[in-house]
């Protein structure tokens, strides 16, 4: 398999506080690519923003876009460790993400959120990232347990990707080996909530957001 | 066939093997093997005997050790399960030597065992018919499982 080079040459974030992890997330960032304002929406929001008290109209159009972003996240089915027993378990009748609007949906061209549940090995990672960049955009992902957040227990092996941040931008962190539905079910509604900050204006709302 | 029988074969036809354990009181808990340690030039020839005349049809496993300066071991495991004898069968390649005849000829089972242990110890098995990586990418430089391997080798672009 080709190999493509690394895109940036950082060394590994050794984060104490969730700053250094942040500054690092947007040197490693590839959304704002994606994600630039066409010049037609550029053109109608000025044209809005021309007229007094124009400002309200995207405000709320901001508010009702999110609201109806976060109001359905489908998430896309894919596990790759014992997590995913817990993922499973999320999804299902007893803890029943539907009730949030999240549909398990088995392609990732109809879905926004990637839950990467489990150890990324290295032979995995190509393959884990052009499941991402099959998703379109908006699309955030989650890391769940120990393993994706940062190697976990298999930190030390020879195979083994040391955080999935290092292969895909991640929106929330789910600690926990594995973490139970409850503690995923709390980073979802995380999520939901930094769902609700969004603004087009490249900028990434703040890991928690119940704070501001 | 029984344990003593197998051992006296193995005396009688391999004289350069060595055969654990010596005594039949040290063999009283049962399912053990007997280990035979043979030279890596009979590595081949030990197997056809162990399956044509001690009746060992079952291959059990096989894998490698990395005893550092005294260099590499073969170990493979095969099974008579009429009788239940079984064999543990060693080689010491000895310091460097990387190469080390093929069981597959003989047991057909052999073949994925092999191509795991050269993807993890890098021994080439001379008449492999398939002798490629099979668990790590085939772009993976080095063998993760020799003791001079250094876990922190870098693997661009995730590591």
């Amino acid at each position: 398999m080709e190999i493509k080079p690394p895109v940036p040459q950082i060394p590994a974030p050794i984060w104490r506080n969730i700053k250094d992890l942040q500054e690092w997330e947007q040197l490693h960032q590839r959304r704002p690519e994606g994600d630039k304002h066409s010049p037609l929406f550029e053109s109608v929001t000025e044209g809005i923003h021309s007229f007094p008290g124009g400002f309200v109209v995207t405000t709320v159009a901001d508010a009702f876009l999110n609201w109806a972003r976060k109001s359905s996240v489908w998430p896309v089915t894919f596990g790759l460790a014992c997590c995913a027993i817990e993922m499973m378990a999320t999804f299902a009748s007893r803890f029943d993400v539907e009730r949030l609007g999240m549909v398990p949906w088995a392609s990732p061209r109809h879905s926004d959120l990637m839950v990467v549940s489990g150890t990324v090995t290295i032979k995995m990672a190509p393959m884990l990232e052009r499941i991402y960049d099959q998703m379109p955009d908006p699309k955030w992902a989650v890391s769940m347990g120990s393993c994706a957040n940062s190697g976990g227990p298999f930190r030390h092996g020879y195979h083994v990707v040391k955080g999935v941040d290092r292969v895909i931008p991640v929106d929330v962190y789910v600690p926990g080996c594995p973490p139970p539905p409850e503690s995923l079910l709390n980073g979802l509604l995380l999520l939901q909530d930094q769902i609700a900050h969004f603004k087009r204006t490249g900028k990434r709302a703040a890991p928690n957001p119940k704070v501001d | 066939m029984t344990r003593d029988e197998a051992k006296t074969r193995i005396a009688e036809r391999f004289t350069g093997a060595q055969v654990e354990p010596a005594s039949a009181e040290a063999t009283a808990g049962r399912g053990l093997p007997l280990v035979v340690t043979i030279p890596p030039d009979q590595w081949l020839a030990f197997a056809q005997f162990a399956k044509t005349t001690l009746g060992c049809r079952f291959f059990s496993f096989s894998s490698a050790v990395d005893w550092k300066e005294q260099g590499l071991e073969v170990i493979a495991r095969v099974e008579n399960v009429d009788d239940g004898v079984a064999l543990m069968m060693k080689t010491k390649l000895g310091a460097g030597v990387t190469t080390c005849a093929s069981l597959v000829p003989v047991f057909r089972g052999a073949n994925w065992m092999e191509r795991e242990c050269y993807d993890m110890f890098g021994i080439r098995f001379e008449g492999h018919p398939d002798l490629r990586r099979i668990l790590l990418g085939d772009d993976w430089v080095g063998h993760p499982l020799l003791k001079s391997y250094a876990v922190d080798t870098p693997h661009p672009p995730y590591r």
